[in-house]
């Protein structure tokens, strides 16, 4: 926090000092004034990507999840797919933007398709992972009891593959906004975050671009901060074990 | 002593990898009997885990024939005949002691009141009562695996397999969990296998000591021990306590030569 408030402050002062041109770098405080003189449209722009963004999240992320249980179960299958998932995480999704604009149309859809291509594979990556990881001797328990394959999945695999879940879902929380807003540039409705930032950094309104930017970095922290806390009511010895 | 719980005759097990084929176990005969407390006890690498685990239904032997309860080995491990104890105490971190106690109780469908009580009143008798909602990193290494002996007798199993559970304990910890095993011990009728790698423990618990030699493992002798019951502290000081370990360990170092 006092980090945070020292670099307002610098950033504050160096405008002022170098007298820095509010087109080039805005100071703080008139950015923050700027979005409270344009606040209508800024929410409703924020509404409009963070919508994608949720959405696309949770298509993306549900998708991933569940995809992982079934490749869990069939081991032949996740063997074939885990390599290209895995490789997946090289490939500039986002670079298909326009081509999603195509397919999808200039509205919400081709936005989501992005976010939701962009968050499966890590979820996808991660849940496998968790699932498949089970100590052997928490399966040899499981068997000195004969339990039966479901009790194990239900009893075992997937309450030991939650840590890796929620580290997946945290880093697509980040994805999922990047996806959204930068999808937004390369066409979109006039009131939505990234158009409204392209716009107005084009016409050099530096100050509404980073209005919006803010608004943009404010709707991803709350999206992060959620999934951190439905982390913790989801897992409450972790919880315990951090404090520790 | 009545019909054996546990019958093996001459089981061997070779395990093949890659680097070639191992010989762990050859020709073991041993027949346990009920409410008796065999200790198996052997140098490192000699297949006394590999013998406790074929017995459980965990690893199947390549030859020889196992019988347990009249039955085969799977067919005991489906009826939930044993309880196992591991070398490490396998306990779920995302449940409570009381939780993890719990965990047979569920698996087998118990009737709620069951799985309500059955859990307090396991952990009172390993002296756990005012951990029971304690997550297992809160506890000691030595708390941790009391909570696995609780757990292993949820289900009143006829056997306890206990594969060196106090392997990774100091010696104070290891005596006092003996002394608390012996005690929980006579308020079950189960038989026990016990694996060890102490001589004093071996010989402090069992009614039995089965001594192995180094792999390929085979039983180099099998020492009665008439120990009185209930033993205490004090049967630690008794010269025939000394007698037997000294008895215990030189059919260790003729299983060497052997």
């Amino acid at each position: 926090m006092l980090v945070f408030v020292l670099g307002l402050a610098v950033w504050e002062a160096v405008v002022f000092v170098f007298a820095i041109e509010f087109y080039l770098l805005p100071a703080p405080h008139v950015i923050v004034l700027s979005v409270r003189d344009s606040y209508p449209v800024l929410l409703e722009a924020g509404v409009y990507t963070f919508t994608e963004a949720v959405i696309g999240y949770a298509l993306g992320c549900g998708g991933g999840i569940l995809a992982a249980m079934v490749a869990s179960r069939s081991p032949g299958f996740a063997e074939v797919v885990l390599p290209y998932a895995i490789a997946s995480a090289a490939v500039p999704i986002i670079a298909l933007a326009p081509l999603a604009i195509v397919w999808f149309g200039i509205g919400q859809p081709s936005k989501i398709a992005i976010v939701t291509s962009m968050t499966f594979f890590p979820t996808f990556v991660g849940t496998l992972r968790g699932l498949d990881t089970v100590p052997v001797s928490s399966l040899e328990l499981m068997r000195s009891y004969a339990a039966t394959e479901w009790q194990v999945f239900v009893k075992l695999r997937l309450p030991h593959s939650l840590p890796y879940v929620f580290t997946a879902l945290r880093a697509c929380t980040t994805l999922a906004m990047i996806g959204a807003v930068v999808s937004e540039f390369f066409g979109g409705p006039v009131k939505s975050l990234g158009v409204y930032i392209k716009s107005t950094a084009s016409l050099f309104q530096t100050r509404q671009a980073w209005s919006a930017i803010l608004v943009a970095c404010g709707l991803g922290l709350a999206f992060y901060f959620a999934v951190v806390l439905t982390e913790r009511l989801v897992m409450p010895w972790q919880r315990e074990r951090d404090r520790a | 002593m009545g019909p054996p719980i546990i019958d093996v005759q001459g089981v061997g097990k070779t395990f093949d990898s890659q680097a070639g084929s191992t010989e762990a176990l050859r020709e073991i005969t041993l027949a346990v009997g009920p409410e008796e407390f065999v200790s198996i006890i052997g140098p490192s690498g000699c297949g006394k885990s590999t013998l406790v685990r074929i017995v459980g239904d965990l690893v199947e032997p390549s030859t020889g024939t196992v019988r347990v309860n009249g039955k085969s080995p799977r067919r005991a491990r489906l009826d939930r005949d044993y309880g196992v104890v591991f070398q490490t105490p396998v306990l779920y971190d995302w449940r409570t002691t009381a939780e993890n106690v719990r965990l047979p109780l569920e698996l087998t469908g118990r009737p709620r009141a069951d799985r309500e009580a059955r859990p307090s009143a396991l952990l009172a008798l390993v002296g756990l009562a005012a951990f029971r909602d304690h997550y297992p990193w809160q506890l000691s290494g030595g708390m941790q695996q009391r909570v696995a002996i609780a757990r292993a007798l949820a289900l009143e199993p006829t056997i306890l397999l206990m594969d060196e559970p106090f392997g990774a304990l100091d010696e104070m910890t290891r005596e006092r969990l003996n002394l608390e095993l012996l005690h929980v011990w006579s308020e079950t009728s189960a038989t026990v296998l016990f694996v060890t790698h102490s001589i004093a423990e071996a010989v402090f618990l069992s009614t039995r000591v089965v001594v192995m030699t180094p792999r390929p493992g085979q039983v180099a002798a099998v020492v009665d021990i008439d120990l009185p019951r209930p033993r205490a502290d004090a049967t630690r000081t008794l010269p025939r306590f000394f007698d037997l370990v000294t008895t215990v360990r030189s059919s260790l170092r003729d299983g060497v030569r052997l």
